[in-house]
């Protein structure tokens, strides 16, 4: 079973790092360089589960997440916030937005697979 | 392609690509601030560029950067959420800053070796801006920001992938074991774990989790659902039931409940440990309040098997070829960051929902050879088009014949092509001027002035390669503007000027040429002063009478320097007169103009491109040669009046009360021997590098026209006095002369035969 994710990241390197990191036969990534990129990407998508930054410009990772839960059919699609900061606040808000975990950068490339695979199989 | 990298080294070289443009966007938004616009955008770009610079060095374990930018980014968060005001002071600081993470990152890149001087110093200003980092959270972030540089093992088929099949344990996995007796005994926890609506909502999955807590150990699941309620009770949106989990497992509680740190908060959660006192307790688990005892003796509870499930799934994964690179991939992504657009345009906000990607500019990476490569075909059909040109012309067709009126179209087309070739190699001077900001910054931080820099035209576009080649004189003369240009602030303040002094840098175009102007609101140009001092360095002589262009332009001569002190900045024993000949490489032409008590400007007028060249063609000696029209300050027709012999061979012409050596260009090149009557040859006065003129003798002008510059291949010796070829019109080949080079070989064999002919003499 192949996961399709779709990451969205206004850094080239942590795009790069993600798709090198679920460079495996296990993952299909696609990728997005922000928030409103992310939702022309996801329009015709169905991911297994969604990795996004928070801070990006034009629309942000709450905006992002918030764009993506108002569409029914991504209404339980998982979404893992991409955080430097693990405040609890920070945290709150991602989830109030709706996201579905986090990982914290810079991220260990098994955590990273592993919270994948806690959220989406 | 580089399929042999490493996708490590590749992807740190992107991540180093990368964290010029952030630079060059953070550098833009504190300019932006600078000049007092403070809207939110503008700090969040300025935060998003450092924080992405951190987050990437934080991946390569670049550990000084990731402290320093971490502290910097701290200090814009500040700003960002308004606690603090960017004021001078803060933005002084910040750019600092930006120029000392400039440092860093290319210390890091080229793997060098960091000092931590300069970071101690900013950050303790970083301190007294926003307050010592306390010891909390500086611990805190420790932990966090581990810098972990990535050591990926991550083989190709996914070596370094936890493999689905080990997910679920080896053994006959999710206990059915019902006769809790014996096997309770051997289980450590207890785990109730009872789910919110809101668990559902943010897109966990219980499954998932009862999963997770699968691989910390053998689980035995029973899902409660004695809360059932009634069907006409029932609410779809909310769980009616709870799992219950023995767990057997090395993991302590911690371990456990970070399995369900996402949904911490969102679901009931109790984990109790089978104390390991009486095998009474241990049978039973500790009953939690809220929820009923667990067990159902007699009707055994639906058991979950969360592993079965993916254990089945390896065998059904479909071949897939595996992905060719990251690289491959990447070109799906419209690349928005390669020039990130101005400021201005960044405007739309997050809560825009979905004015599509247009304003999102894409941009392709090329490698410069190629582009090198194109440049040189267009070169070769230009060159081709004039030939065919010249010879349907010759071959008497009527003007309006089909075939011509096709050449005139082909030839308009190939211009076309050819100005938009030029443009791909053309880039805003914009990264040019940054870097001058800096100059500005540490050079008025040398000489302790207040100076502000104001760049204007930052989106002209100029030649690649030109704009690498302005990098050295433009340093240096901005160097000299805050230096010798500008007053010091007493001085500015008794002239009833403002403090701050200012210097300008300004790029336009102007007739198919580039400007780039530097001025200063300085004290302008004391010129009593310059004289006295080319005077008493006999430059000039005593009696000399000079216009005040003519004592402007001394500046220019070798080993002029006016600072009374020797300083730090541009004390180096470099003067004017080198960024002349840079100039004058480059093709370009540079002039002073500068007013008492207002200032000067010195302004740089130069060629679009390196690969083409405003010529001049010339006759000598049956040989067709191009002359940088550049070089060329006037034209005249020899004749006996101007013609003076000072002793035999050596020959000088008289312009306007001026001795100018003469040179026969046919000569000097091994063309002919010495004419016995020049007079009715054309003369070239030419502008030497150090300001004096020298003529140089030819037959005829023929052409003024731009041409192709072909360089000369490697193989050809060098070859004095020429500078490159290029192919005419009629398909002849015409060597491109460096006029400079040729006078200073002349004048020097000329020293030498003087020399030995005194010798001679003497002996």
């Amino acid at each position: 079973m192949t996961l399709e994710i779709l990451a969205v990241d206004d850094s080239r390197t942590m795009r790069n790092m993600i798709k090198m990191v679920l460079n495996t036969e296990d993952f299909e990534v696609h990728t997005a360089d922000d928030g409103i990129h992310g939702l022309e990407v996801l329009d015709g998508l169905a991911p297994d589960a969604i990795i996004t930054d928070i801070n990006m410009p034009r629309m942000d990772g709450f905006g992002f997440i918030d764009a993506v839960r108002g569409q029914d059919k991504h209404r339980a699609t998982p979404i893992l916030v991409l955080t430097t900061e693990s405040s609890p606040e920070l945290k709150m808000r991602a989830r109030n937005a709706g996201a579905t975990g986090w990982i914290v950068k810079p991220f260990d490339p098994t955590k990273l697979i592993k919270a994948l695979q806690m959220v989406a199989g | 392609m580089s399929d042999d990298m490493d996708p490590m080294a590749e992807i740190r070289a992107s991540f180093f690509i990368e964290c010029e443009e952030l630079l060059e966007a953070l550098q833009d938004g504190l300019q932006t601030m600078d000049d007092g616009e403070n809207d939110s955008e503008t700090i969040n770009i300025v935060f998003r560029a450092v924080h992405s610079i951190k987050g990437g060095a934080g991946a390569f374990g670049l550990e000084s950067l990731v402290r320093f930018a971490h502290r910097y980014e701290t200090a814009l968060d500040e700003v960002r959420v308004g606690r603090l005001v960017a004021d001078e002071n803060a933005l002084k600081l910040f750019f600092q800053a930006a120029d000392h993470v400039a440092d860093l990152v290319r210390i890091s890149r080229d793997d060098g070796e960091i000092p931590d001087d300069r970071s101690k110093e900013l950050l303790v200003q970083f301190d007294a801006l926003i307050g010592a980092e306390d010891a909390e959270e500086a611990e805190a972030e420790e932990i966090e920001f581990q810098p972990m540089g990535l050591a990926l093992d991550l083989g190709l088929g996914g070596g370094g992938m936890p493999d689905l099949d080990n997910l679920a344990p080896s053994a006959p996995a999710p206990v059915l074991d019902i006769d809790q007796g014996s096997a309770s005994a051997e289980f450590d926890y207890t785990v109730i774990f009872r789910p919110f609506a809101e668990l559902f909502e943010t897109g966990n999955e219980p499954f998932h989790l009862l999963r997770g807590l699968h691989e910390l150990g053998e689980c035995k699941v029973e899902l409660i659902f004695e809360d059932l309620p009634k069907l006409e009770d029932f609410v779809p949106e909310k769980p009616h039931m709870h799992w219950s989990i023995a767990i057997k497992t090395e993991a302590d509680t911690a371990e456990i409940q970070s399995v369900f740190e996402f949904v911490e908060g969102l679901c009931a959660l109790e984990v109790t440990p089978y104390s390991s006192g009486t095998s009474e307790e241990k049978k039973k688990p500790t009953p939690v309040v809220e929820a009923p005892a667990p067990s159902i003796p007699d009707t055994p509870p639906p058991v979950l098997e969360p592993a079965t499930e993916p254990m089945q799934q390896p065998e059904d994964l479909p071949p897939q070829p595996s992905e060719p690179s990251v690289e491959a991939k990447e070109e799906k992504t419209v690349d928005t960051s390669q020039s990130p657009p101005p400021v201005k345009d960044a405007k739309p906000k997050a809560s825009a929902p979905k004015p599509a990607a247009q304003a999102a500019k894409s941009v392709v990476r090329v490698d410069l050879d190629r582009i090198e490569r194109l440049v040189n075909l267009v070169g070769e059909l230009v060159i081709n088009q004039a030939m065919l040109s010249q010879s349907l012309e010759q071959s008497g067709l009527s003007s309006h014949s089909d075939a011509m009126n096709g050449l005139e179209e082909f030839q308009r087309l190939t211009r076309d092509i050819q100005d938009s070739v030029m443009m791909i190699r053309a880039q805003p001077v914009k990264s040019l001027f940054q870097r001058m900001s800096r100059i500005v910054r540490e050079a008025s931080a040398a000489v302790k002035k207040d100076v502000r820099l104001n760049a204007e035209g930052e989106n002209t576009e100029v030649d690649k390669t030109v704009i690498e080649r302005l990098a050295d004189p433009l340093t240096h003369m901005i160097r000299n503007a805050v230096d010798h240009g500008l007053e010091t602030t007493e001085e500015r303040v008794a002239a009833g000027k403002p403090k701050q002094g200012m210097v300008r840098l300004a790029a336009s175009h102007k007739s198919g040429r580039v400007v780039i102007e530097v001025s200063d609101d300085g004290g302008g140009i004391n010129r009593a002063k310059v004289l006295e001092i080319a005077i008493s360095k006999g430059l000039v002589p005593e009696e000399a009478n000079l216009s005040d262009t003519e004592i402007d332009n001394l500046l220019f001569l070798p080993g002029f320097s006016t600072a009374k002190v020797v300083s730090d900045l541009s004390g180096r024993g470099v003067g004017m007169d080198v960024v002349k000949t840079a100039i004058q490489a480059l093709g370009g032409r540079i002039t002073i103009t500068s007013e008492s008590g207002v200032g000067t400007t010195f302004s740089i007028s130069l060629p679009l491109t390196l690969a083409v060249l405003d010529g001049m063609v010339v006759q000598v000696a049956g040989e067709t040669l191009v002359v940088p029209l550049n070089l060329v300050m006037e034209t005249l027709t020899l004749s006996d009046l101007y013609l003076d012999e000072i002793r035999p061979g050596v020959k000088a012409i008289r312009v306007r009360g001026d001795f100018v050596p003469l040179f026969d260009l046919g000569v000097e090149l091994g063309y002919r021997a010495p004419l016995d009557d020049p007079s009715g040859c054309v003369v070239l006065l030419i502008a030497q590098e150090d300001g004096q003129k020298s003529a140089l003798m030819i037959d005829d002008i023929k052409d003024q026209r731009q041409v192709v510059i072909k360089g000369l291949d490697d193989s050809f010796y060098r070859a004095p006095g020429i500078a490159a070829a290029t192919i005419l019109g009629d398909g002849q080949i015409a060597l491109i002369l460096d006029p400079t080079d040729i006078i200073n070989q002349a004048s020097s064999v000329r020293l030498v035969s003087e020399n030995t002919a005194n010798n001679g003499a003497v002996a």
